[in-house]
């Protein structure tokens, strides 16, 4: 569909505009397309994913990768969390040097323990940033799905909500795609 | 071209500015109700659990929005520019109804205690502790007009420490929910007077509207039925039938127009098309809530009241409060959630007043249905805030949680206060509201106090485990905000006279929570409208036709 790709390499575009506007970072920003995110970029994306499950990790229920809550981050910050944009690069980029000084590789590619591990240095060494985080991580995964997280309702579904609601209509607004 | 004068121009529709359009329409008077935000509807319910008017995590569904109206924050942290979603920004929702629109809805009388906070407890260190100079008979036929013309249901019967009352309530309770099955028969263990929460919320129809759902959207949200009740669907209809009443949406007030000799001559306010409209009328009644009003007289400069109208002895802003909300949550061994809305359904007001040592205390409910987000807050303390552990945590508790809480009864402070910025305005141009101060540490005293009972009350229950959660001391304002242009006997200690008129204009009221002195151990909407009602009828009983009698 012409007009959704079009959206979407405008979303891109954009994101990579704010992102240079606002660091210095590297990363293939320049490139339309390069990232599947709006704001993030596909390594900032697989990162906030990363501890985002950290945040909610799966078990007999999924986690929040499953979740999408990084979909849900990534749309926000397009839209009210804008103000919030500077904080994540910059929280982001201190996981994964906290993650290289620690054990010499990028969070993502760190086994589960360590990545606990730097976690846990990070709530204490860059609390603002894991605050939003922790936050926005718990939205993306129990929060309403229209907002592009808790993919097919899977925390409402672990603790036992009923849904869809039995009661009243049913006109509110659908979940969104991502 | 210049708009038809009125009788009465009344700024903000909510509770208080809601009922006086009605009664001054009613008696004949011509009457534009100002409102800065929307007309909102039944259909505009959407339950969004992001994005509503209690989780404001993704923005307020009931204003004020984000874009465009910013206040400052003073803290231990200095100054901060703070959205209308942010917490600290102390909001209240603008729409039409006001916080009515979207509340939880609960339905008190004040004591006879809460208006005579200083002779029943004597002067409290640092506090601005007061009587009202009203007492609880003046307000009473008014709670039971508020009560009747706009709907209370519930059974208070029960409750051996309420005031007088003339009649009972319109409307049955609710059926007793889980939670209530379970708090009811330990309350009476514990000796206590556990009773029917009254609620402004349709039990059974009434007054041409549906009974309640039991929904889990309550609070925050629009009703979807219509059968929770505000001023949107009641006495602001009313005031449109009579023909006398004219409401304008999305209109924002700049100030109040005063005369060469300081009488009102009308307000400045832009349109939805943010034209500055100048409405003409032989009285301004201020309802903003107690910040806006506050900061609405502030902004009007004149000659003879360089500092702000009605602030002559610098009170006007001061005292700002709200309540306090101490709770405990009890963790059951089996499933306490039955998805029965509201869920608040059953209180007790064995803690208002008479607590060794304290100077007050407040009512204790069962709170409202948490949606899985909110239930993020209900997490204890020995639980980590991630992994493994919170997770575990919350797929186990979620449906076996109960809350108590209450609004404690706060000490108002002289320097817990709205200002207006010197520096950062609003998109209209309008300097903000400013806003700085804590609570008395005597008010989280109490707070602590109560929290304890309300633990007690779980364990007898039957909870497994139970925690505290204790405010902290940053200053109390949002949806309960109060005490901003207090009303008193004496012009150099208080704003407004006892009938609700400035002390320095015979033609400006302020009507709402911002005249209360205390606030109670309660949920002060009721209060806020049956002092409006009451506040009407001395403004008609002053009413010449043209003018107030001075």
């Amino acid at each position: 569909m012409p007009n959704s790709r079009r959206q979407f390499l405008h979303a891109s575009l954009s994101a990579a505009v704010a992102g240079s506007a606002i660091s210095c970072g590297s990363g293939p920003r320049g490139r339309p397309g390069a990232s599947p995110w709006r704001f993030f970029t596909a390594e900032e994306g697989q990162t906030v994913d990363a501890i985002c499950e950290q945040i909610i990790p799966v078990d007999r229920d999924p986690g929040a990768k499953e979740a999408r809550a990084v979909n849900y981050i990534d749309i926000q910050l397009t839209r009210p969390f804008k103000r919030y944009q500077k904080a994540y690069r910059e929280g982001i980029a201190a996981v994964d040097a906290a993650s290289r000084e620690k054990f010499g590789r990028r969070f993502v590619e760190l086994p589960a323990g360590q990545q606990t591990e730097v976690l846990a240095d990070i709530e204490k060494s860059s609390s603002a940033f894991f605050e939003l985080i922790l936050a926005h991580t718990r939205q993306g995964f129990y929060g309403d799905p229209r907002h592009g997280g808790n993919r097919n309702r899977v925390s409402w579904k672990m603790i036992g909500v009923p849904f869809p609601p039995i009661r009243g209509r049913e006109h509110y607004d659908q979940p969104k795609a991502g | 071209m210049a708009l038809k004068h009125v009788n009465a121009l009344i700024v903000g529709a909510g509770a208080g500015g809601g009922v006086v359009a009605k009664e001054l329409a009613a008696a004949g008077l011509s009457v534009v109700l100002l409102e800065r935000g929307n007309w909102y509807s039944a259909a505009d319910c959407r339950k969004d659990d992001l994005r509503n008017q209690r989780t404001t995590v993704l923005g307020n569904a009931f204003g004020p929005d984000d874009d465009r109206n910013p206040r400052v924050l003073v803290d231990d942290r200095g100054e901060t520019v703070v959205w209308p979603s942010e917490s600290g920004y102390s909001n209240n929702a603008a729409c039409v109804g006001g916080g009515t629109f979207s509340y939880g809805a609960q339905a008190w009388r004040y004591m006879e205690r809460d208006f005579r906070m200083r002779s029943t407890y004597r002067a409290v260190a640092g506090s601005t502790l007061e009587d009202w100079p009203i007492a609880y008979s003046d307000l009473e036929p008014y709670y039971e007009k508020a009560e009747w013309e706009l709907g209370v249901s519930g059974d208070v019967s029960n409750n051996i420490f309420q005031a007088r009352r003339n009649r009972g309530l319109p409307m049955p309770p609710l059926s007793p929910n889980k939670e209530y099955q379970i708090l009811l028969p330990a309350a009476k263990r514990l000796g206590w007077h556990p009773f029917d929460l009254p609620m402004l919320r349709n039990s059974v129809p009434y007054n041409g509207r549906a009974a309640c759902m039991r929904c889990r959207w309550c609070v925050g949200f629009a009703c979807e039925v219509n059968a929770r009740t505000g001023t949107h669907n009641t006495v602001i209809p009313a005031a449109l039938a009579t023909g006398n009443c004219e409401v304008r949406t999305g209109s924002m007030t700049r100030e109040i127009l005063l005369d060469e000799r300081g009488q009102a001559s009308g307000v400045a306010y832009f349109d939805p098309q943010n034209r500055l409209q100048r409405q003409t009328a032989d009285l301004v009644i201020v309802s903003c809530g107690a910040v806006e009003s506050a900061r609405l007289l502030l902004n009007t400069r004149h000659r003879l009241f360089p500092n702000g109208l009605g602030n002559r002895y610098d009170w006007v802003g001061r005292n700002l409060h709200a309540h306090t909300y101490p709770a405990a949550a009890g963790l059951f061994d089996y499933d306490t959630y039955d998805d029965i809305g509201p869920g608040a359904s059953i209180a007790i007001c064995d803690f208002n007043h008479g607590n060794p040592g304290l100077a007050g205390g407040g009512m204790l409910a069962n709170e409202f249905i948490r949606l899985p987000y909110q239930f993020m807050n209900q997490v204890p303390p020995w639980v980590p805030r991630w992994g493994q552990a919170h997770k575990d945590f919350v797929r186990t508790a979620y449906k076996r949680t109960v809350t108590i809480m209450g609004p404690v009864q706060e000490m108002p402070m002289f320097d817990a206060r709205v200002e207006v910025d010197p520096k950062v305005k609003d998109y209209w141009g309008i300097p903000v509201a400013r806003l700085s101060g804590k609570k008395h540490p005597h008010t989280l005293e109490i707070a602590r106090f109560t929290a304890g009972k309300a633990e007690t009350w779980l364990k007898e229950a039957g909870a497994v485990r139970t925690w505290q959660r204790i405010p902290g001391p940053s200053l109390s304002g949002g949806q309960h905000q109060a005490g901003t242009c207090r009303m008193g006997n004496d012009p150099k200690t208080s704003v407004v006279d006892r009938d609700c008129r400035l002390h320095d204009v015979d033609n400006v009221y302020v009507i709402d929570a911002s005249v209360h002195v205390t606030n109670g151990g309660f949920n002060p909407v009721l209060t806020i409208l049956a002092n409006a009602y009451r506040a009407s009828h001395h403004l008609l009983e002053a009413w010449k036709g043209s003018k107030v009698r001075s």
